[in-house]
Formats: C-alpha cells, structure tokens, sequence
C-alpha cells in the first residue's frame, strides 16, 4: 500500500510531497518520540508516528528512508517543518486518530480486514 | 589509533573532499552536513545499506556538535573504499566519555528534550553503524569524533 492509498482511505491529509506519497509503498509502523531511538529503529519504507512536529523530524524520516512521518491527533505541524519536509522530500501525514488506532487502521487496510 | 586510521589519508588519494560548518544551535541547518553527504554517496552509487549507516553516524555527531558542543566542524573524505568523517568542535568537553557512552546517559537540558533529543543513545548510535570509531575529548578544549565506514 502506498502512502496517499493509507491517507486517502482513513481520511487523513497529506501535508507534503502528494507526488511522493504516490510512490512510496509502506512496509510497516514505528511508533517512537526520542529521535534518536527512531533514527535507531526505523526500517527502510516505514511508517513513523511521532508528536513531534519541530524541524529536526525531517532529517531523521530522510536519513532513514521511512515513507512518511504521521503526525497523529490533528496535532498542528508548523509551516517551516513543512517547508522542509518539501525541501527534503519527506511525506508528512497529518492523521486525527491516535497512535493505536493508526496501526490498527495500516493493520486493517493491509490484511483487508474490514469488520469494525 | 589516530595515526592509524589518519596516516593513510596522507598516502592515500581521496576521491571527494567536504568540509562543513556545523553552528550552534542552529536547527534550521542541524543535519544539513550529513543531508549533503547522503547525497553525494547516492549519486556516487553507494550501497543504501551503507548510505543509511553513514548517516545515522554523521548525524548523531553532527547533532551533538550542535547541542553540546557550541557548534564545530565536519571534514568528510570519501576514498574508494572507505569514508571518513572527522566532526570536531571548541566546546566544553566530556568529562567522563565511559558514562558518555552508555546509553541513556544524557545532559540534554529540557529545552532540547523537549524536541526530542537526549535519549542518551547518540553515541551509541555512532558505535553501532561506523566500522571504526573514536572518541577523542577534552574539558574546555572539545570532542572529536572519528568515524570510519568501509564503502563495501
Ligand atoms: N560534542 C560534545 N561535546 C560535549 N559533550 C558531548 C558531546 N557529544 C556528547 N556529549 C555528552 O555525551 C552525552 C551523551 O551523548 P549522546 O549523543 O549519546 O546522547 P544525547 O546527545 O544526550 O542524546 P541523543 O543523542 O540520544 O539525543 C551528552 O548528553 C553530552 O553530555
Ligand atoms: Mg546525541
């Protein structure tokens, strides 16, 4: 599943690089708010979902080829990360779900479990 | 171990040469060095595998010049077979680089916490993705941090 498919079908936005989000396929979630545990931890294609929204998330989602940064509940991402993000081509993803039910939304979506 | 892994810059020809200014608490243009040098060893056709080690290295030293180091310096040369990375600055030191070391360990003031640094695993970071690492520090002098990443 690529990004803007996960975005599109939980209602999520896309705040940066659509054209990107186009390509990139998701291969899983990492869920981490120390930076450098997620530069650590993050495996090439993942999704990371984290609450911060400061500048320094961009370079970590592109050192680490994650596809995209979601940032969960509707937590507002300011215009200069965004900026950046698009400088660096980086995905963000702006979700109103919390982090648990991002996963089970990318769980869901993935398997094709559709039950509620 | 210094002259060691230096002595062969000397002899040996690098390919590229990169120096970068690193300014202090600058997280405008934090990781821009190490950004950069992702981008050369891409378009030089570096193995990904390796391109992901180099820069999770360089930026966690990177970054540490920036937090704790009152900004500093990278030198970067890359070599056919290898890159080396110097990241230096005139800050206040560590003390004790053993406790440095250890993982969790960090004297990140809230202020940069609060962004999401100080999980104490930087340098650990750096150990674990550089074939060759050295620590180099000094109380009111500075850090250097050498790393060495064979290029296959
Ligand atoms: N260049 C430096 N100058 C002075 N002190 C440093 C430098 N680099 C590291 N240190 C010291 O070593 C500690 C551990 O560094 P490390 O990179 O492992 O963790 P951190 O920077 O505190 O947090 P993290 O890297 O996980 O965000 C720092 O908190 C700091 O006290
Ligand atoms: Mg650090």
């Amino acid at each position: 599943m690529t990004v803007k498919e996960f975005a599109l079908h939980n209602g999520y936005k896309i705040l940066s690089c659509v054209d990107r989000a186009e390509e990139l396929e998701i291969t899983g979630v990492y869920i981490c708010d120390l930076l450098s545990m997620a530069m650590a931890k993050i495996d090439d294609g993942e999704l990371w979902i984290t609450v911060h929204t400061n500048l320094n998330i961009i370079a970590i989602a592109s050192l680490t080829n994650a596809s995209c940064i979601v940032i969960p509940e509707g937590i507002e991402v300011e215009e200069n990360t965004i900026n950046k993000a698009q400088e660096k081509e980086v995905v963000i993803v702006q979700a109103s779900d919390r982090s648990y039910d991002i996963c089970i939304n990318f769980y869901r979506q993935k398997s094709g479990v559709t039950y509620d | 171990m210094k002259q060691a892994l230096w002595g062969q810059v000397i002899k040996v020809k690098s390919i590229l040469k990169r120096e970068y200014e690193i300014p202090a608490n600058d997280f405008a243009l934090a990781g821009e060095a190490s950004s950069n040098v992702r981008k050369i060893l891409t378009q030089l056709g570096v193995n990904p595998v390796i391109i992901k080690r180099t820069s999770i290295a360089m930026y966690e030293a990177e970054l540490n010049a920036v937090i704790h180091g009152n900004g500093g310096k990278a030198l970067v040369e890359i070599f056919e077979d290898k890159i080396q990375i110097l990241i230096y600055d005139e800050g206040p030191g560590i003390e004790d680089i053993e406790l440095a070391m250890v993982e969790g360990y960090s004297t990140a003031p809230d202020s940069i916490r609060e962004m999401g640094f100080g999980a104490g695993m930087g340098l650990s970071n750096i150990k674990k993705n550089a074939d060759e690492f050295l620590l180099e520090s000094e109380i009111n002098k500075g850090t250097k941090v050498y790393i060495t990443i064979a290029l296959f």
